[in-house]
């Protein structure tokens, strides 16, 4: 169990600039996000969300890893199972449930992606695309934007495990490293890219293996020890923010859930993995790590799930209640309005 | 004003934006050390360093994808891809990245981004260094592709294409770039895109063309003046997509007669659009069927003399069929 608490310097947390309070506020984003998981897979068994993506294993990776970056002046640029990163962004319930159900101020797409395809430029989280990696390049670009700009300013950039066999995972990551950008990489291995174990996606042990092949350091962590995420991750940023250039950074981790609520898992994964892995739940080895620092005890935590389970069912009927997005306005936003441009210099305009 | 030719035109219209506004970059293979393998960016590196003049890997759905970034990040980069025929594995990046951002973020993002490739035949190319990629990209919406023919459209057209907030695909016939001169302003101005232009005025048939294409029909146009005294008027459609419907249409209803000439394989090309736009728009106001002019539906032209021939329409093809259409 992870549960090493106290050292000669104090507290493992404490050693990582870490307060109760802010552990507190980590447990309870990732217990909004499974319990958001939860609420959004019974409305699809409900028929009330066609489609939903499930983040259930990945909370403790995702939270971790996100929770270091400075809001509004860093880049997050998640793939569609990072409900976790999402949350630590800015976004809250009421983001995932008007995504869920398509609705008009789905502040990621206005009800016109599919829910989990994440988008808010106020937060920074860069819009996503259903192919897989293409998100990779862009996060150099914007990194390379960074650097070109002297902003003081990291990106990370998150993907799975089948993310890395894709041509646009190489080309992204190669041309950090040719130009050491300011940009974080985390590849969350959950060891299926749907049904296809790692086995068949690679044949090295190690995604981070990959990282010396681009000039760079590549590094394996725990995903289901939230402040070895933690430390990994500020590691990471820091070293990217003083010029430092890239990291990769493996996740080992697990999905609970089948890939989609159109998936079934039972043809690829013996329940026993499942459950094992299930056993080893970050929520759960948090839980009790909190209980031992004394941060939590049992009524605590079902206090605070108890709140947080409200606060989901109230922001999940108010998203039902919402505006659903007018017909015609799908023949809208395609192009910029007429007249706008870019105000480039020199045109004396 | 001076005189110049396509691709110096290209040179010194990118030189002069860098020039006045930081935020524009360039990026390909070659465009550095080398100044790209047509001479675009010949002596960028010296005059604006490295962290402007970015020399790529050989990576092209990179290229684009990394110039999205940039694009997502305060930046007009200008992405170049040595030959059109090369685009490919950047498809995706055009398609389901540069094309959809606006839409599927609900206008909360944009991506001004330029991708400058040059296309066509008539070079030896064969069939990796002579495609027509313009329907490809014509077909998608959320892209703007834009053809200009001319030294003067090449200009304006860039500097609206760097200046659009929307993603543009700018495509530079090769063989246009050394063989096709004429006047230049020397200060800075925009061709709007997604305008057509009436090259030159007539009245007995409308042919409609872009690339080298336009060129040939201009020439065949005078030549049928010359020799037979007919009157073409010929249209320059410079914006493949958003297509200036307008433009076209005017003209053809003018002259009662159409005829669309592309370098494109035949079936599904542009001209297939065109065509099917007067047909459908403008019947009535027709003397005669609509007349295409495109490449055979063969992969692509081949490296022999004999073989490109056969591929592309030329000016005493084009100017026949003029021929048979005026008499009709």
């Amino acid at each position: 169990m992870a549960t090493r608490t106290k050292t000669a310097a104090g507290t493992r947390h404490e050693a990582l600039g870490l307060t109760d309070p802010d552990l507190l506020q980590m447990y309870r984003t990732m217990v909004m996000a499974r319990l958001c998981d939860e609420a959004q897979f019974r409305l699809n068994r409900q028929g009330k969300a066609p489609f939903v993506v499930p983040v259930s294993g990945h909370e403790g990776c995702q939270i971790g890893t996100a929770w270091p970056y400075r809001k509004g002046k860093d880049i997050f640029v998640p793939y569609y199972r990072d409900m976790g990163i999402c949350l630590v962004a800015g976004m809250g319930p009421r983001d995932v449930f008007l995504a869920v159900f398509g609705k008009k101020d789905d502040p990621s797409s206005g009800g016109r992606q599919m829910p989990a395809h994440w988008s808010s430029s106020r937060l920074g989280i860069i819009t996503g695309s259903s192919p897989i990696a293409t998100q990779i390049p862009h996060a150099a670009g914007i990194a390379y934007a960074m650097k070109y700009r002297g902003e003081d300013a990291v990106v990370g950039c998150w993907f799975g495990d089948g993310a890395t066999s894709e041509g646009d995972w190489h080309e992204g990551l190669n041309f950090s490293g040719i130009h050491r950008l300011p940009v974080v990489w985390y590849c969350e291995n959950n060891k299926y890219a749907i049904s296809v174990p790692l086995s068949k996606q690679m044949a090295v042990a190690n995604v981070a293996d990959r990282a010396s092949a681009y000039g760079f350091e590549g590094v394996v962590v725990q995903g289901n020890d939230v402040l070895a995420c933690y430390e990994a991750s500020r590691h990471a940023i820091d070293k990217a923010r003083s010029g430092g250039g890239p990291t990769l950074i493996e996740l080992k981790t697990y999905r609970f859930h089948p890939h989609t609520s159109d998936d079934d898992d039972r043809t690829y994964r013996p329940r026993e993995e499942v459950e094992e892995a299930k056993r080893n739940d970050s929520i759960i080895l948090f839980g009790n790590h909190l209980k031992e620092l004394g941060v939590l005890d049992d009524d605590g935590i079902e206090r605070l799930r108890a709140e947080v389970k409200a606060e989901v069912d109230a922001e999940v009927d108010k998203s039902w209640d919402a505006e659903d997005p007018a017909a015609e306005s799908g023949m809208l936003r395609v192009f910029a309005e007429p007249g706008q441009t870019m105000g480039l210099k020199g045109l004396g305009g | 004003m001076t005189e110049k030719n396509v691709v110096q035109t290209v040179h010194d219209t990118l030189w002069d934006a860098m020039k006045a506004d930081d935020r524009v970059l360039v990026l390909g293979e070659d465009v550095g050390a080398r100044g790209g393998v047509f001479r675009a960016t010949a002596g960028f590196l010296e005059e604006f360093g490295e962290p402007r003049v970015i020399d790529t890997p050989l990576a092209e759905s990179s290229i684009v994808g990394v110039a999205i970034g940039m694009a997502l990040h305060g930046l007009l980069p200008v992405a170049e891809i040595q030959f059109a025929d090369f685009i490919h594995p950047a498809f995706d990046q055009m398609v389901s990245e540069a094309a959809r951002i606006r839409y599927r973020s609900d206008g909360d993002f944009g991506c001004p981004l330029v991708v400058r490739t040059p296309w066509g035949g008539g070079v030896h190319g064969a069939l990796y260094h002579s495609q027509s990629i313009e329907s490809f990209y014509g077909h998608v919406p959320g892209l703007k592709v834009v053809v200009p023919s001319t030294p003067y459209d090449v200009k304006g057209m860039l500097l609206a294409a760097i200046d659009d907030p929307d993603p543009v695909l700018f495509l530079e016939h090769k063989k246009t770039y050394r063989l096709i001169k004429g006047g230049v302003p020397d200060e800075p101005y925009t061709v709007p895109i997604g305008k057509a232009d009436v090259k030159r005025e007539g009245t007995d048939l409308t042919a409609i063309a872009y690339g080298l294409m336009l060129h040939h029909s201009l020439e065949a146009a005078q030549r049928l003046q010359d020799d037979e005294g007919i009157s073409v008027e010929v249209v320059d459609v410079r914006t493949i997509a958003p297509l200036d419907k307008e433009t076209i249409l005017a003209s053809v209803a003018k002259t009662g007669k159409a005829m669309v000439v592309y370098e494109d394989n035949r079936t599904y090309g542009a001209g297939a659009e065109i065509s099917a736009t007067i047909a459908e728009e403008i019947m009535f106001d027709l003397d005669a069927p609509v007349v295409r002019i495109g490449g055979p539906d063969v992969p692509a032209m081949g490296f022999a003399g004999p073989l490109e021939h056969a591929f592309m329409p030329d000016v005493d093809k084009i100017s026949a069929r003029m021929k048979e259409l005026a008499y009709f």
